[in-house]
């Protein structure tokens, strides 16, 4: 018999995000309704969420570059990362994102998708450069835009990272499909999968690139 | 062997800093919430392993207490003005970049080193695990040279990450918080009845109709689990293994390859999956906490489209 009432959980997490209650609260409250309802006991739910906090630890090891990061602003990176742009008369946002997505795409395809990301790589450089194209090529730029220029910073890094890594044969993901479909008895070598990751790889590079494009058009008609 | 401990440790030992200096932030009204929320997360990495679950449980309600009920200021560590910051921007010039690049150039050299020579079959690094302790080692020789080069303060390294840190705020632990409600959903077998639901809507016979559920699912159960990883055996199991491949004799490859990629079309569109959507957004210091996922709705729809043509012309050749 199926209880489809553990979806509860899901209608909390999506009317607390809706309502833009804080995150903290609805995670917890949804973790805590679901377990209730799967019929599990208050201290197993409380021991189940502090078995798989503690697991996923690793997550929070990326903050080890915060220190290196905010000494490097200490002494000016962002200020420099945006005069060597001023530099580039052509360079626009958009453009300066085209060529972080295909470094991001073929370095990630390559198994070096740690070799960049959004403390290491997009605040202290990639934001700071694209804002500084934008604001070049447009005599400054208002508040509205200057934000949309960092979303799509931070939105290109993950684009170029998804959508590269899987074309490298021994990520995470590859491994998973791989163990999946073998316990169903389809014995696949990575590169059986890895090779079908090139057309969607391609197909995101135009796409988003186009969108990068049109972010240009849009900075441009908002001076006007 | 340098195990993920290692790298834990000096993660911890620098959150216990943060910690630290939090709590003598006069600036700060809200201090003691960032001492305790920081102090608890250096108690976390520090000794998780010997908390036990239910330590660890109470840990985490108190991290969300704390956090959820806004008693988390932000401090004002010292730091250089703007001014002081186009001066020397101007006079280091692009040695700047140097240390900027440290990191990068740490986890490309060790990457390489330990997946193409030998040196990775010695086991002096705890295996699956040596892109965390590249990063680590990379942190600190980056450090090592900016004291070297341009002496700051003993205080800086801390204060500085105190300042990045205090903007994201709460956000830090989201991603932690989200991977373990995904651990109770799928406790609660909300995968099963997303799968059996999924199944339950895909009329016989129409291979094109299969394929389009299949990849939907994997977008809705990878938005509500912030993760593709989780989707996809819930997925496969319940479509693409009993119904792509043994009933219409799909290309296994192809249907698990691209099936994946799909649920990466999700992941672009959930607050679920924070470290990617929401915790960059604190990061760049965005007004709007969702900005990330809107700048990411137009590629992810079109590239889910792709996705499922690919699948249904690629898998299903005639």
């Amino acid at each position: 018999m199926t209880n489809y009432f553990v979806l509860a959980g899901i209608l909390i997490v999506v009317i607390g995000f809706a309502l833009r209650l804080n995150p903290m609260l609805v995670v917890t409250v949804a973790a805590l309704a679901t377990g209730l309802i799967a019929g599990k006991g208050p201290i197993e739910i409380v021991s189940l969420l502090g078995k798989a906090f503690n697991d996923n630890r690793a997550i929070a090891i990326v903050w080890i570059v915060l220190p290196v990061i905010g000494l490097l602003e200490r002494y000016g990176l962002k200020e420099r990362a945006a005069a060597t742009i001023r530099r580039f008369k052509a360079a626009t946002a958009g453009r300066l994102l085209i060529l972080y997505l295909l470094f991001r795409q073929a370095t990630a395809a390559l198994g070096l998708n740690s070799i960049a990301g959004h403390p290491q790589t997009v605040r202290p450089l990639v934001a700071p450069m694209a804002l500084a194209a934008a604001e070049q090529q447009h005599g400054g730029i208002e508040d509205e835009s200057a934000e949309e220029v960092k979303a799509f910073a931070a939105a290109t890094d993950n684009v170029g990272n998804f959508f590269g890594e899987d074309i490298f044969i021994a990520i995470g993901s590859i491994v998973l499909i791989q163990s999946t479909l073998a316990t169903y008895g389809y014995r696949l070598a990575p590169l059986d999968l890895a090779v079908w990751a090139i057309p969607t790889a391609i197909a995101a590079f135009l796409i988003h690139s186009f969108r990068l494009l049109r972010l240009d058009r849009r900075l441009r008609r908002r001076r006007k | 062997m340098i195990t993920i401990q290692w790298a834990y440790s000096l993660a911890g030992l620098m959150f216990g800093g943060f910690a630290i200096f939090s709590a003598f932030d006069r600036s700060n009204r809200k201090r003691l919430g960032n001492a305790a929320f920081w102090g608890l997360m250096a108690l976390s990495l520090l000794a998780g392993s010997w908390l036990g679950d239910f330590g660890n449980g109470l840990l985490v309600l108190a991290l969300a207490v704390i956090g959820g009920f806004g008693l988390m200021g932000r401090g004002a560590p010292v730091t250089t003005n703007e001014g002081e910051r186009l001066t020397w921007a101007h006079q280091l010039g692009d040695r700047l970049y140097l240390p900027a690049l440290v990191i990068p150039a740490v986890a490309l050299a060790g990457t390489i080193a330990y997946k193409y020579t030998p040196l990775g079959s010695l086991g002096w690094i705890e295996p699956q695990r040596e892109t965390f302790i590249f990063l680590c080692l990379g942190s600190l020789l980056a450090v090592g040279v900016l004291f070297a080069w341009l002496r700051p303060p003993l205080s800086a390294p801390l204060q500085e990450g105190r300042r990045l840190i205090d903007a994201i705020g709460w956000a830090v632990v989201l991603p932690q918080m989200l991977a373990a409600l995904g651990v109770v959903f799928a406790a609660a077998g909300v995968g099963d009845v997303i799968g059996g639901g999924a199944r339950y809507v895909i009329p016989e016979g129409s291979v094109f109709l299969t394929v389009l559920v299949f990849a939907l699912g994997m977008v809705l159960f990878t938005m509500i689990m912030g993760n593709a990883f989780a989707a996809f055996p819930v997925m496969a199991a319940a479509i693409g293994v009993p119904l792509l491949v043994q009933t219409y004799h799909g290309n296994p490859a192809v249907i698990g390859a691209i099936g994946m990629l799909a649920g990466f079309c999700g992941t672009l569109m959930t607050p679920m999956a924070a470290n990617f959507n929401v915790v960059p957004a604190a990061l760049l210091e965005l007004k709007d906490r969702s900005g990330v996922i809107k700048a990411q709705i137009g590629t992810a729809l079109p590239l889910l489209a792709v996705n499922i043509l690919l699948i249904y012309f690629l898998a299903f050749p005639r």
